[in-house]
């Protein structure tokens, strides 16, 4: 396309955004500033995970993009479709045949493979916020491991709930360092950072940070030894594929209650049919 | 100004007989506080201030409002370092001396988490107000690697106990309880991993008066018991005649007076310690 560089982004931001990368990778779970710029799109919107994608997307990589698991929805469709016009790339739905996945809130229900490289999007990239407003100390306390307020929000939740109730964007320990907010995943997923194959990476663009789990990495989800942590569970399967395994969501069908539920992941979901029919 | 240490500190080394040896009157020196200085302005803030604290002893800072008490406070608590002197940590039990700002900001914090306290004027200043009683009771223990959710709860509880909260409450958010309650919660919260020196600001400002008996009580009992160490700082005479051994007396950024309490509050030497002695209210 003419009148812009390749996907986007003149090369000197992609260099910077790539070093800030190297450095992300070489120390799993730390958040890294970099120079966050304006992308054609509000914040919030998906801005960090566009400028990974943009710096480490190459001419022959094929693109999958999903927003909550779905590849069929506006803001999955759009940052497809800005890619294909502005990088030519390949883009596709299937998980296997993607090399570069963009997600928002999910990882694909179908195990990642070595090679492959997961960029997520993150809207608060600091899991000490909530309880440190201040950005000085939050690093600080990085610095210095002082992660004992992440527990007090799961004593809480256990105090109030009976049971530790935060199910999206857990809070994990990388490789035994860096405490790490997963982006909004739902607790669900933690299980599949640990060890992953693939290069997890994670932007938020207001905040301008970005970090990484490279590929083998140890990663725990904080819990405490009589409350250990634990994954969502439903009663229901997905009422198109029939599948017990996945992450389901509640779909509600009409107004006098009715609701069925189904696979969040639609490429995990269409691929049990196609081989089922 | 020569250091103001225990009257019986300075035992002879002379070997005497053995009935006839000094008692053991110098107890281990916990903080030793060496010509610290630290000044916003001429006379802002605190100025050469030169003392000992042993092992298990209460020191109370007395002195008017913008004297330097709270100044020298955050300095000895490690939140503030000084212009000049030092500020040095013997911890019991062990020979090394840990100068405050010399270490590490790594194992200054470590050291005010685990081994030190410091409850706050204002509850809120020391209390998480928007999690539970129980999380900010356990909140260092938390952070001392505690991971049992049932054991952080009945320590919580136990301590609720221990400064007459009721463990029923354990639940609830701090804003939901009165100003006492809140202030003993805070003092929960310092004192659940026990330390060996706590500091305490104004701990009965802005309370009302029988609350603020029953909080002196309270915390006479626990010092006792825990045999903890505290530096107290105070613009309340009657408080520091009930809760400390020994007294400075501060004035303008400097200390102009020093020595027991009773000594102090009977018989003030200096001409400020008689006008403050003087204008006690009462009734």
């Amino acid at each position: 396309m003419n009148g812009y560089n390749f996907a986007y982004l003149d090369e000197q931001t992609k260099r910077m955004i790539r070093r800030a990368l190297l450095k992300a990778v070489a120390i799993p779970g730390y958040q890294v500033p970099f120079g966050g710029r304006e992308m054609p799109m509000p914040y919030g919107w998906g801005t960090g995970g566009m400028q990974l994608t943009a710096s480490i997307l190459g001419a022959d990589d094929v693109l999958k993009v999903i927003d909550q698991g779905a590849d069929d929805t506006t803001n999955a469709v759009s940052i497809r479709a800005f890619f294909e016009r502005v990088a030519g790339v390949e883009t596709t739905t299937a998980t296997r045949a993607a090399s570069i996945i963009q997600t928002r809130h999910r990882i694909p229900e179908t195990p990642l493979e070595p090679g492959q490289i997961l960029v997520f999007q993150v809207p608060i990239p600091e899991p000490l916020r909530f309880i440190e407003p201040s950005e000085r100390e939050t690093r600080l306390m990085h610095a210095l491991e002082e992660y004992g307020v992440m527990h007090v929000k799961l004593y809480e939740d256990i105090a109030r709930h009976g049971h530790i109730a935060t199910t999206y964007a857990y809070p994990v320990k990388v490789d035994g360092r860096y405490v790490m907010d997963p982006s909004p995943i739902p607790k669900f997923d933690n299980p599949k950072l640990d060890m992953s194959p693939a290069l997890l990476l994670f932007g938020a663009g207001r905040e301008k940070r970005l970090y990484a789990i490279p590929p083998h990495t140890r990663v725990e989800s904080l819990d405490f030894e009589d409350h250990p942590f634990e994954i969502q569970r439903w009663d229901e399967r997905c009422a198109l594929c029939d599948s017990a395994e996945s992450f389901l969501d509640e779909v509600i069908t009409d107004d006098a209650g009715g609701r069925m539920f189904v696979c969040s992941d639609t490429d995990y979901c269409e691929r049990r049919r196609e081989e089922s029919a | 100004m020569s250091r103001p240490d225990l009257p019986g500190s300075q035992c002879p080394e002379a070997e005497p007989a053995p009935s006839l040896r000094c008692p053991d009157l110098a107890r281990p020196v916990l903080l030793d506080v060496q010509e610290v200085t630290r000044l916003y302005g001429p006379g802002k803030g605190c100025e050469a201030v030169d003392f000992r604290l042993h092992a298990g002893e209460v020191l109370g800072i007395v002195g008017e409002s913008g004297s330097g008490k709270s100044t020298l406070l955050r300095v000895l608590a490690g939140l503030e370092a000084p212009d000049a002197g030092r500020v040095v940590y013997h911890r019991p039990g062990d020979s090394l001396e840990t100068d405050l700002y010399a270490i590490g900001e790594a194992r200054r914090r470590a050291l005010l988490r685990l081994e030190w306290g410091l409850v706050h004027q204002n509850p809120r200043d020391g209390l998480r107000m928007s999690v539970s009683a129980g999380a900010n009771v356990g909140e260092r223990l938390m952070a001392l690697g505690q991971r049992h959710y049932g054991q952080l709860r009945a320590a919580g509880q136990d301590w609720m106990t221990q400064v007459e909260l009721d463990p029923e409450r354990i639940d609830d958010v701090p804003h939901t309880f009165s100003g006492g309650m809140q202030q003993r919660l805070q003092i929960a919260r310092t004192l659940v991993t026990r330390p060996r020196l706590v500091f305490m600001d104004e701990p009965t400002g802005g309370l009302d008066v029988s609350v603020q008996a029953r909080l002196l009580d309270m915390l006479r009992t626990l010092v006792r018991q825990l045999g903890l160490s505290m530096v107290l700082v105070t613009h309340d005479l009657a408080v520091a005649r009930l809760l400390a051994h020994r007294l400075l007396v501060m004035r303008r950024g400097r200390v102009v007076e020093a020595g027991l309490t009773d000594q102090i509050l009977d018989d003030p030497q200096h001409a400020y310690t008689q006008l403050l002695v003087s204008s006690v209210l009462t009734p």
